[in-house]
């Protein structure tokens, strides 16, 4: 048990710090945060100054616009870049789910072309899986695609499509069969955002941000050339593409914790610090565990993957846990903030309004890639191998599911 | 980065679970409970024929010379089998604070002893918070002779030895070691939560004794006895989240309700989650404490603190769900769950309670 790099990962995470240092910018206190129009250009400059550097998906094979290396290779890279304040998780969501599914399904030809362009974020891709009405049950979707002759024909509409707004390329699940059970009738495509027929529109947040949009489709046209997999073998194309997200997410779900260890070391209350408080010291006591278990259960995971096994749906655990801790935090620290919690100028509130933000942000958190009781599901059925509930859509065609 | 136990270690691991599995079945805590027994000792015996009191004992004070992450999964399969024995006592305590505090030639006297199972050792420890009726270990050593009274020793009527913490006559606290087996101190089983590990009032009439070392730096060895000691219950008690998870899994699934299976219902499976998941955060800051013991002295401190608190509250909330999980089953007798709802209690308790390893652990944070 030990968390040594072996001399390879040294020599690789040396390199790194080199090329870091001389080209990241450094975190400043301080600094306002920037619009969402500036943030994307930002980050399509940090994609494309890193892909130039040769360290962008560093797993990937090299022929795609990857390096070669593995999974552990990108561990080091994000602990190092973690200390920078470059995007680089910006478009983790169109290269982490939709880079596999490209990967996987596309033609040789067609890899060629798109993966370097992914990698390097000089296109821009999204996923668009949920829809009004196929939330938690993704795979109630209804979008349609229609075979006409050598192309399909879209009709419907995505939503919580992250990115869409900024998208090159999207990956798209539509159900192509009515007539069988859901989860035999859906088919995986590639999209052109640009071409006709495709329409999309932000969706203001609870938090005034805008990150989600609805995709309206009306006779979109798509070459089955753009099918990625079998007709009808959409639902195992999607969990694999799922599965890679969980992994995407695992790890990097900000749980709130040194922000509460750094509000509590800096703050008072009549005239004592907070800290000396029992009650805020419990707290401390019990967050920290989880995120200190978190991270621990993170290098776990790590270690497996590292020897050859697949992420599994504990996974899961990271997001649940992190999720909840990070709106208790924030719910938390603006109680401690007493009168002046409410307040959001952010020369004012500590930690740029941090807190404030969260407790208005961290809600869609507990919703975004799987609800947390679909988490807790997915834990029950997959990880302990509990039963699933008796469903009423079971082996029943589509068209007759009650809805 | 390789944060998991090596082949040799699962292997080790995977040997104590069969064994305990065919000699130690719950019911052998049900037995120590029904019987008043103070340990099992056949099973004692049968343990340290195997090595398992010897193991973090260097080979020339007749130990195996292995490591803590040996002790540490053979401590998950005790806490898996809810074992009646005086582990927690003579080996994570008494054992350990003799390799701390003790001098070169204490230590080939006392060790082989330990080593071989044929000595059992508890440890009083300097409690400093107050029962109903009166301080809990208000022992004093004047000139190594021991008067006062200690409560709560776990295993200390079992035991041929204690390691005693008590004060000189100018109140500094350090070890004492005194021989059971003398008329100056008498003993008395006392009612517990759990009495398949069973605590003892040791009372001390000048009693003669022998201080550890030359006594110095004993707030020093002390703490990192418990930070030791917090690591290694640690893994006893993710062992029992991991049993009682089992038996809520099991049960859950045999048992019909409304026409289908208990297990399908989402209120259950959702209660399965979150033990699994408070399991799995205990262990994770086990398996950290585990490497801090070996490898990162500077980082155990909190990472025991860390392991100790998770472990509490995922082994009270794993057992008790897993009443809840069984119903009305789950509240007789006859059943195990009580067994390990028990063992949690008691192991939350041993070595300082919650509200005390938060502060340890919150003043960490603090001043790191």
């Amino acid at each position: 048990m030990d968390f040594k790099d072996t001399p390879e990962q040294a020599a690789f995470r040396a390199e790194v710090r080199q090329w870091l240092t001389a080209n990241a910018r450094p975190k400043q206190t301080g600094a306002g945060r920037p619009s969402q129009a500036e943030r994307y250009d930002d980050a399509k400059r940090w994609y494309k100054k890193v892909a130039d550097a040769g360290f962008a998906c560093l797993d990937w094979p090299k022929e795609y616009g990857g390096a070669g290396l593995s999974q552990i290779h990108k561990v080091i890279w994000s602990q190092e870049v973690a200390n920078y304040a470059e995007p680089d998780g910006y478009f983790v969501i169109g290269i982490g789910n939709c880079g596999p599914a490209i990967m996987h399904f596309a033609s040789e030809q067609q890899k060629q072309h798109l993966l370097p362009r992914m990698a390097s974020a000089e296109d821009v891709w999204c996923q668009m899986f949920s829809e009004p009405s196929a939330g938690s049950d993704v795979a109630g979707l209804r979008t349609s695609a229609v075979k006409q002759g050598d192309k399909w024909v879209v009709n419907g509409q995505k939503i919580w499509t992250s990115g869409a707004q900024h998208s090159d390329y999207g990956v798209i699940l539509c159900r192509t069969d009515t007539e069988v059970s859901k989860y035999r009738g859906m088919t995986m495509f590639y999209i052109d955002m640009h071409q006709p027929g495709v329409d999309v529109k932000p969706i203001k947040q609870m938090d005034g941000d805008a990150h989600f949009n609805e995709v309206f489709f009306n006779d979109a046209e798509i070459p089955d050339s753009q099918r990625l997999g079998e007709i009808g073998g959409g639902w195992g194309a999607a969990l694999l593409v799922l599965m890679n997200e969980r992994l995407a997410i695992s790890g990097v779900q900000p749980d709130g914790f040194p922000e509460l260890l750094q509000l509590v070391k800096t703050l008072q209350i009549d005239g004592k610090p907070v800290s000396d408080n029992p009650s805020v010291r419990e707290h401390l006591a019990d967050w920290y565990c989880q995120h200190a278990g978190i991270k621990a259960s993170t290098n776990r995971m790590l270690t497996a993957v590292a020897k050859g096994g697949m992420p599994g749906a504990e996974a899961a655990l990271g997001k649940l846990v992190g999720a909840v801790m990070n709106q208790d935090i924030a719910n938390y620290a603006l109680q401690l903030l007493g009168e002046s919690g409410p307040v959001m100028n952010p020369d004012i509130a500590p930690q740029q309004a941090h807190f404030q933000k969260t407790a208005l942000f961290s809600p869609g958190i507990r919703l975004a890639g799987g609800t947390d009781e679909v988490m807790r599901n997915i834990i029950a059925e997959q990880v302990l191998g509990m039963p699933q509930e008796p469903r009423a859509d079971k082996g029943i065609a589509f068209k007759d599911i009650p809805s | 980065m390789n944060f998991d136990f090596s082949d040799d270690q699962k292997t080790i691991q995977d040997q104590a679970r069969l064994v305990l599995s065919r000699e130690c079945p719950p019911d052998r805590a049900r037995q120590a409970l029904e019987h008043a027994r103070a340990y099992d000792e056949t099973l004692w015996k049968q343990v340290a024929e195997l090595g398992w009191p010897a193991i973090a004992i260097d080979e020339e004070f007749g130990g195996l010379g292995m490591g803590y992450l040996e002790l540490c999964v053979i401590a998950q399969e005790l806490g898996r089998a809810v074992a009646p024995l005086p582990f927690t006592a003579s080996v994570y305590l008494a054992t350990e604070a003799v390799k701390l505090c003790a001098s070169d030639t204490q230590k080939a006297e006392w060790l082989p002893q330990l080593a071989s199972g044929d000595a059992i050792a508890c440890v009083a420890l300097p409690e400093t918070r107050s029962l109903n009726h009166g301080a809990i270990n208000t022992v004093t050593a004047i000139d190594a002779v021991l008067n006062g009274t200690a409560q709560a020793v776990l295993h200390g009527h079992a035991a041929d030895f204690a390691i005693v913490a008590a004060r000189d006559e100018a109140g500094r606290m350090a070890f004492y070691k005194a021989d059971l087996n003398n008329s100056a101190i008498q003993r008395q089983v006392q009612q517990t939560i759990d009495p398949s590990q069973a605590m003892a009032t040791l009372q001390f009439t000048d009693a003669p004794s022998e201080p550890l070392g030359n006594g110095e730096d004993f707030p020093h060895c002390y703490q990192q006895l418990l930070d030791r000691a917090a690591v290694l219950l640690s893994f006893e008690q993710v062992g029992g989240c991991e049993a009682v998870i089992d038996m809520a899994k099991t049960y859950t699934e045999g048992r019909y309700a409304f026409g289908r299976q208990v297990a399908s219902f989402q209120a259950i499976k959702h209660k399965l989650a979150d033990m699994f998941v408070a399991k799995e955060l205990a262990k994770s800051n086990a398996y950290y404490g585990a490497w801090a013991m070996t490898d990162g002295e500077r980082e155990l401190p909190l990472a025991a603190a860390t392991a100790r608190v998770s472990a509490i509250n995922a082994y009270y909330l794993c057992s008790k769900e897993n009443i809840q999980a069984h119903g009305g089953m789950g509240f007789t007798w006859e059943f195990d769950c009580h067994l390990y709802y028990r063992r949690a209690q008691l192991l939350s308790s041993v070595i300082g309670s919650a509200p005390v390893w938060k502060n340890r652990l919150t003043e960490q944070l603090l001043t790191a």
